[in-house]
């Protein structure tokens, strides 16, 4: 097909001689592969998709979603491998956000676990009246969202009891947790119910040391890296 | 008209798979960071996507649907079509030795892009299956409890993680091979983007 773009009456050929050297470099090829690296650059340098909020939507969506999926593949039936109390891990491995130089100890006298939310008996709870709690021992891997694990050994009332004591409404949604080191976190109602949750208060049999959760600790084994130190469940 | 060499439906599949690829790995870097399984092999900020380890795992669990869904795709394709079949079998092992012999002789021939040597059977046929592995160990490294069975099958969650890290290592090591060939012979680039020569009929592939 003839271009629109070609004169009706063609130059003098003898104009391309002269310009022989400058028409060899006019090559339309050149300008598209330009146009190339010129949008491969703009991909490189005008988007960043670690701070884009548009990107940071679309992922916690898809997050959200995989909840769904978790929550459909969850068995609350099916149990955590269990392990030899000879296999625990002793002193546990500590984890926080935070240096085991700067915990800050947590005083039993002063420590209560207050109740909020869909609970029928909010009364706060003391270390005393925890131990009263009849026990769960559970010797299971601790596995971090991180990559490490460990083989560990909690004791203390199963979650589904104490909701069950305090009158909590099982059909709540989730169970939100507030710690004394100020690291908030919620779990959903099937794995609190799971028989593998426990309000740890004692680890390898001994209460659970200062730098590993005294006086509480959450233990789920159905989830990866949950360490919790100190509740307060309020529902929700 | 003869179908070309590589139909749409396969450049399309090739390259939302490129694309899933690249974030799965870089992001998987991201998450192998936290905790790392070869003493002193860091991947470096700029290879990793996400700023850490959290938004590396948003990343991966997001990939992990494209490549999931994409790869699935492609094996109903190839199963039903029968291109896996017609073009990435029967993989014999004197040709494997022959061709692996020519090619440390530097004789390497692509004239013809429609056919693919032993070596290219092998390592096409090798990182499909060690991507679909990478589907199943992944899967069981995000629940390791609820699959409890099959990780301990594997030898535990260490074992798991490791065979996963394992995994994208193959699939690192064949894309480097991969896109060097593609720039060696870029007709086979362009080949999959713009679906090749239509291979004459007779023996057709689809």
């Amino acid at each position: 097909m003839k271009s629109p773009f070609r004169p009706a009456t063609l130059p003098d050929p003898a104009i391309l001689d002269n310009h022989r050297r400058l028409i060899r470099l006019l090559e339309r090829r050149r300008v598209l592969r330009g146009g190339l690296s010129l949008g491969a650059l703009a991909l490189l340098t005008g988007c960043d998709v670690n701070s884009d909020a548009a990107v940071d939507k679309a992922l916690r969506y898809v997050s959200s979603f995989n909840d769904r999926v978790q929550a459909a593949l969850f068995d609350p039936a099916h149990l955590a491998p269990t392990y030899p109390p000879s296999m625990i891990l002793k002193p546990p491995k500590f984890n926080a956000y935070y240096d085991i130089t700067r915990v800050k100890p947590v005083s039993a006298q002063n420590w209560t676990l207050e109740l909020a939310g869909l609970i029928a008996d909010k009364r706060p709870w003391t270390v005393e009246r925890l131990a009263t709690l009849p026990e769960t021992e559970m010797v299971i891997k601790h596995i971090c969202v991180e990559g490490w694990d460990y083989i560990g050994g909690w004791s203390g009332p199963t979650l589904r009891s104490f909701l069950e004591r305090v009158g909590a409404d099982l059909r709540a949604k989730y169970v939100a947790f507030k710690t004394a080191d100020d690291y908030p976190s919620s779990i959903d109602m099937a794995t609190a119910l799971h028989p593998q949750t426990l309000l740890a208060t004692k680890y390898a049999g001994a209460p659970l040391a200062d730098p590993f959760g005294f006086p509480l600790r959450l233990r789920m084994s159905t989830k990866l890296g949950y360490r919790t130190r100190s509740g307060s469940p309020p529902l929700k | 008209m003869a179908p070309r060499l590589h139909p749409w439906p396969v450049r399309l599949m090739h390259w939302i798979n490129a694309i899933a690829m690249v974030v799965m790995i870089m992001s998987g870097w991201g998450i192998y960071d936290d905790y790392v399984i070869v003493p002193g092999l860091h991947f470096s900020e700029t290879f990793r996507l996400g700023t850490w380890a959290a938004p590396s795992l948003l990343w991966h669990f997001a990939g992990m649907w494209l490549l999931a869904v994409n790869g699935l795709c492609y094996m109903i394709y190839g199963l039903v079509t029968g291109r896996l079949r017609k073009r990435m079998l029967p993989i014999r092992v004197g040709e494997l030795v022959q061709t692996v012999c020519d090619t440390l002789h530097l004789k390497i021939g692509h004239e013809d892009l429609t056919v693919y040597n032993a070596v290219q059977k092998f390592l096409y046929v090798m990182v499909i299956l060690v991507g679909a592995l990478q589907v199943v160990t992944g899967l069981l490294v995000w629940k390791p409890i609820q699959f409890s069975a099959a990780v301990a099958v594997l030898g535990g969650f260490q074992a798991v993680r490791l065979e996963h890290f394992i995994g994208m290592s193959v699939i690192v090591g064949f894309l480097v091979v991969h896109v060097a060939l593609s720039i060696l012979v870029p007709q086979s680039l362009w080949a999959m983007l713009t679906g090749g020569p239509r291979p004459p009929t007779g023996e057709k592939p689809s």
